[in-house]
This record gives structure tokens, sequence and C-alpha cells, in this order.
């Protein structure tokens, strides 16, 4: 596909805004960049209400710079503290009900095939875990049992943070929060394994701490859910505020709970395997070469 | 097929195959809606000729629908509505609505409704009962976000104790939501009304949402005359562009679409956004006025109300009830008008208040217990009119509505003679008696 089109008719560049000019003409729109070209361009994301120290609008930023195609895309969101950064970016946001944002997402991108037919608008949903795992939990397994296709996003910070620190599905076992006076009684939500079994044909787990990691993985979400099916990834995006992590040792604390929990892990279905060498020239999904008989030696 | 193998219900009447015609191979399954026609809604409404069929309501609005280039339809089954999706799906399957799908349950049809009409296409859902009041959330937001869709509320009790009768009370609740709600009598109402809807709910000045209620059963499911267009013609498609504001399609700048959510800023401001909001809302459906007027000819409908003694005013199947009513009235020699309020948001206050200033008596029979209609009606006419009112005889919980209870009520406004039908508490107007009702209020 080409990115031409994201050009301005002659004699008309000044009566557009000055924000959407300023995304051609500095930021992503119409063309490719990466996490390591951060401050050289102005980002779709710049400015946002979040704690200080926060994760989770590192991650928000680092996944839009990952977007394949920032000018035709549109996220949804619903109630969390992910959409005060979310809607300050220069994408358009979809803010419905509460937990209704796989629902949205799944008329929002079947209505944009109607209109635009192969011309790719992605549509991710970007929420948190009380969004996704609790009051969302019903629409986002329903998306992808009906193989929707678009990207799930949790921004994973293991509570509610939004409304003050409440428990979550996605709370560790054990952890003491408001509304869990004695801690957790059972186990955080296993949304990975869910995932899979409601057949996304793309599952990850990262931390924003590795930022090429997070734009390899979010690129191929996106890529992935333009044809071949529902794609989930899941953040950790830690609340510094509600688990008291001091602000200049967030990364540290991401460091520790990717060895602890977050391990970085990947699922890629055959099909999307398939789908993302033949149409997008990626390599690592390619056979290795088989190994010669004789280096496994006593094997028929 | 023999007349023997014809498959038929327990009453005698033909199953309607929901399966998609099979193809032969030859002839494209799609062809006939391929070659559907648009015409102008003017002319859809207003000159198309059309022909007279025997049909139920569900089987009018899937015709409405086949004639309304609709784009994306979301089913969810729920007694008595059913019939209407499913054969909604039989549309999918000839190719007149091109995308369709069960949704999970009513929240997540109505979110996912939401994201097709920012999508910038045309939507159409269905639901009753318990299923409007679980996606009200959803439903009540639409107008807010100005989200032109159609959908249409097959009335039933809404639990509990369980039953699936026919019962209005959860129009009450689509009342205060902001957008424009239709009540259809019969099956040509839910015909006229979900076509016109389309029309209306796209409208610039006005892009809200339109609800369509009947009486479930008694329209759904029951056969009436339906006179329609031919099949051969349809509305123009959706103009994503004409909407108060702009879709979802990353098609329109400014591209910072939402960065002024009222949240995002001060308490004042966010009070003071919302505020202005809900007036732009309510302003959207009173703009909504004219074009009922143009395509559906007005909010209501009068029949002899001019100079008549009594005044019935009602609304869907107590509006056929009614009109019976009327007729055993002028055989008695009492002169009774009638009034179908057909759009009850907006309300047709300026029309009730004319038709109502002589009159001496106001009856207003309701499938419902808490009498809707009887109170926005009251609220209409109070200071127009001297007359009393009888908020009454009501029927719910899945009760039909004999002819004579309305009768009775005519009669015994107008004689003074005491009913037994309609407590004291729900008589209003200039010429109650405040002594009768301080006496009946103080002897229950």
């Amino acid at each position: 596909m080409s990115l031409d089109y994201v050009k301005f008719s002659n004699g008309f560049e000044k009566f557009m805004p000055k924000e959407y000019r300023d995304m051609v003409e500095h930021g992503p729109f119409g063309k490719k960049v990466t996490v390591s070209q951060m401050g050289n361009f102005k980002e779709v994301l710049e400015e946002h209400p979040m704690c200080a120290g926060c994760a989770m609008t590192l991650f928000i930023r680092l996944a839009m710079i990952a977007f394949p195609n920032p000018e035709d895309t549109i996220t949804v969101g619903t109630a969390g503290c992910g959409r005060l950064a979310i809607s300050q970016a220069a994408i358009p946001f979809v803010y419905g009900n509460y937990g209704d944002q796989n629902g949205v997402a799944s008329g929002l991108s079947r209505g944009l095939r109607l209109r635009f037919g192969d011309k790719p608008k992605d549509v991710v949903v970007m929420a948190g875990d009380g969004g996704t795992a609790d009051i969302g939990f019903q629409q986002v397994l329903h998306s992808w049992f009906r193989k929707e296709r678009f990207t799930t996003i949790m921004l994973d910070n293991e509570v509610y943070g939004n409304t003050g620190g409440q428990e979550s599905g996605m709370t560790n076992r054990g952890a003491v929060l408001k509304m869990a006076p004695l801690g957790k009684k059972f186990e955080k939500m296993d949304m990975l394994q869910m995932a899979k079994v409601a057949g996304c044909a793309y599952v990850a787990t990262v931390v924003p701490n590795n930022p090429r990691r997070v734009e390899s993985v979010i690129k191929k979400a996106v890529l992935i859910a333009r044809e071949v099916g529902s794609t989930y990834i899941q953040a950790y995006t830690s609340c510094n505020i509600e688990y008291a992590i001091p602000t200049d040792k967030v990364m540290e604390d991401a460091k520790a709970v990717e060895n602890d929990r977050y391990q970085f892990t990947e699922y890629v279905s055959e099909e999307a395997k398939q789908y993302l060498t033949e149409r997008y020239g990626y390599k690592e999904f390619l056979a290795k070469p088989a190994a010669p008989a004789a280096a496994i030696p006593g094997k028929a | 097929m023999s007349e023997t193998e014809v498959k038929t219900n327990p009453q005698g009447d033909p199953i309607t195959s929901v399966a998609v015609p099979k193809s032969d191979g030859k002839k494209d399954p799609h062809g006939e809606a391929k070659r559907q026609k648009v015409v102008t809604p003017e002319y859809m409404f207003l000159e198309a000729p059309r022909t007279k069929e025997f049909i139920t309501g569900s089987e009018a609005a899937k015709e409405a629908v086949r004639r309304s280039n609709v784009d994306l339809a979301i089913a969810y089954p729920i007694t008595p509505q059913s019939e209407t999706m499913q054969l909604v799906g039989v549309l999918y399957g000839e190719g007149y609505v091109k995308e369709y799908y069960r949704g999970e349950e009513e929240v997540g049809v109505m979110a996912a409704i939401a994201g097709g009409s920012r999508a910038g296409v045309r939507c159409y859902t269905a639901t009753a009962g318990p299923g409007t009041l679980r996606g009200l959330e959803g439903i009540a937001s639409w107008p807010g976000h100005r989200l032109p869709v159609v959908a249409m509320f097959t009335c039933r009790v809404v639990n509990a104790p369980l039953a699936i009768q026919p019962d209005n009370i959860e129009v009450s609740y689509l009342l205060n939501c902001g957008m424009i709600v239709f009540h259809a009598e019969n099956q040509q109402d839910m015909f006229d009304f979900t076509m016109t809807g389309f029309t209306i709910s796209e409208k610039n000045d006005v892009t809200l949402p339109v609800g369509v209620c009947c009486d479930g059963f008694f329209v759904t499911h029951a056969r009436g005359y339906v006179r329609m267009q031919d099949r051969g013609i349809k509305l123009p498609p959706r103009e994503a562009w004409r909407g108060a504001v702009p879709v979802l399609d990353a098609e329109n700048p400014p591209a910072r679409l939402s960065r002024d959510a009222p949240v995002q800023k001060s308490n004042f401001m966010a009070y003071n956004i919302h505020a202005v909001w809900q007036q732009e809302v309510w302003a959207a459906v009173e703009r909504s006025r004219k074009y009922i007027n143009k395509y559906m000819g007005g909010l209501l409908t009068a029949e002899n109300a001019e100079g008549a003694e009594a005044i019935i005013i009602a609304s869907g199947s107590a509006a056929a009830q009614s009109r019976e009513a009327v007729r055993l009235c002028k055989d008695k020699g009492l002169n009774v008008g009638l009034i179908k309020v057909r759009s009850l948001r907006p309300f047709p206050t300026k029309e009730l208040r004319e038709l109502c200033k002589n009159t001496k008596l106001i009856v207003v029979p309701e499938f419902n217990y808490v009498g809707w209609l009887a109170k926005e009606v009251a609220t209409a006419v109070y200071g127009y009119s001297k007359a009393k009112i009888i908020g009454g005889p009501r029927v719910y919980g899945g009760q039909s509505m004999p002819v004579e209870l309305i009768v009775d009520e005519v009669e015994s406004g107008l004689t003074g003679k005491k009913s037994t039908n309609v407590a004291m508490s729900q008589v209003m107007g200039g010429a109650v008696s405040h002594d009768e009702v301080a006496q009946f209020m103080r002897s229950i």
C-alpha cells in the first residue's frame, strides 16, 4: 500500500488544521517512524494528564508510534486511566460506555470495512485490566470467538487505578487493595490462555521497558488483525501510585515483574505466520533449514 | 410441494423459512437486491405506488428494512422480537442487508450498533422488554453520541415475575433518553415508521437515533393489511458526511477528535459542556418535528376530534381498541373523537392543546400500569383545556383491553357516574372534584 495519499492537494495546505498539518509535515502521518527515532518527530501523543512516572503512558506512547497506519487508525477504549492519555492523541478515539469497547469495535470495524473495502482502517482497542477482564469480559471473549478483525490491548496495571485502587480480576492473589481488605482471594485471571482458547490469531505479553519489543508486537498484532482475525496484547503497565512504586523505580519494577510473571511470550497462529511472511515479508516465521539427520545420533 | 407437505404452526399458518434461499449455481442469490433502484425519500414516502399485502408486524419490519438500504443489522433473540431479526437475517442472505450477525446479548449488541453508526453505516436492531432494559445504558448514550440508528422495541413485560406478554412499560424508560420515539399501532405503522425513521434520524439537524415501538404479539405476530411500495426500490444510502458530528473513519481532520472530552477539563467545564450538549440533543429532537410532519403526515392523527364532547387519546395498540370504542360510543349517541399519538418524542404538545381546547373529557387508555401517556397528555394540555382527564383504563402484564372498559370511562366521565375501573387518583383536570379525590384518598 502506498502512503502517498496523505498529501495535501496543492493550494489546500493552509485550510487544513495546524495539528493535522504538523502530523503530516513533522509527524508520522504518511511515513514510517520507529521508536528509535523518538525525539526526532512529532508524536501523535504529546500531552497527557497522567501521573508522574506512569508506565502506562510510556506504553501507550510507544504503541502509538508502532501503529503501522496511524493516519487511518481509530482507537476504542473505556473508563480507566488509559483513556485520559489515549483521548489526547491525534488519532480519533471512541469512548463509549463502561466495558463496551469490544462491542463498539466489532460494529466499527465491520462498518469501516463496508465503506472502505480493502483500504486499511485499523481499529485498536486499548482498555485497562478492569475494562477488559471484568466489566468488558463478555464482549471481549465474544469478539474473539467471532474472530472480529481488530486488536485488543490490555493495559494491565493489576488494579482499578482511575477509581482509586480497587482489586480487579487481574490483581495477584493476596494483594491487599480497596475492596480486598483481606487480600485478593483468587488467582490473577489467565486472559492469555482464554485468548488462545477463544481463537485469537496472535497473543503476546509485553512490558514497556523494551521499546523495540513493544513496537514489534504492536505492529504484528495490528497487521494480523487486518485480515486474519482477533489479536490480543497484554501489557504490564504498573500503577506506581496504588502500588507505591517510587517514580524513579518504575522501570526497575517493570524489569522485576517481567522476570517474575510477565516474561515475553508470543503465540502466532500458523495462518498468521504465513500471512505476515507472504504479505509483509516477515522472515522470522520461515521454516528453519532442517538439521542433517546425522546431527541427531541414535534417532531414526 | 403438495398441500399436505406445507409445514404449519399450531395455528395453521405456514412456517416462515429463515434459511437463505438455495443457489442453483446459475441464479445470483443477490441478483434481486442488486437490481434495486435508489429513489428519493420524497418519492418513496409520498408518491410511489403501493400494493396491499396481509402480513405480520415482523414481516412488515422486514419489508421496511428491505427497502431501507440497511448496511449493518445485529440480532439477538428475545420474545416477541426474534421473528423480526431472523427475517432480517434472510434479507442478509439475499443481499439486501450488507452485514449481519447474532450478537452476544443486548449490551454487546447496542455497543456494536453504536460502533457501526460511528463508522458511518446505516444500522438496525430490535429488542424487547428485559432486552431493552439490559441494553439501556448503550441506548441512552446513542443520542449523546449523536448516532443515527433505527431500533425497534416490540414491547413486552419487564420482569418480575416472569411474563412474555405485551405491556409497554419499557416505553417510559425510552422517553427520557433524548432519542426520537414513535409508537406503532399496527403493521402498517411498523412498516412506515421504520422507513421514515431512517430518513429522519440521518437528517443533519437531527442526527439522532429513532426508536420504533409497538406492542409485542398484538402487532408482531398478528396480521394486518400493509400498503407497500415495490420491493425493487430503496432509500438512498446513508451519507456519513451529512451528520451533525463527524463519523469516526479517520477521513475527517481535525484529528484530535476527542481531546476535549469534558472529563479532561475542570469540573466547571465538564458540567457546562454536558449541560450544553444535553440542550442540543433535545433541541435536535425538536427539530425533527418538521420531518415527521413531512414524511409521516404529522405527530398525531385525529379522527372526529373537532367538536367532540369527549376525546380518547391513545398510542399503539390502545389506539386500535379506542377506535372500536369510538364506534360503540357513536351507537350510543355519544360524540367521541380519537387522537392517536404516533410520535412520543417529540411530543405533539401544540397539536393536543389545539385539538383539546373545547372538549369536556379526555380518556387515556393504556397498556401499562404507570400511565406514562396520561402524564404526558396532562402535562401538555394543562392550562389549555378544562377537560376532565381520566388516566385509564389501564391493563398490564399481558392483559388484553376490552373496548367496553374504554366505553365505560367515556360514559361515566360524561355523566359523572362513578367508574370502578380507574382510581380517583388517576383522574385529573379542571373538572375534577377535589373534595371527591380527597375523600377517596382518605378512604384507601
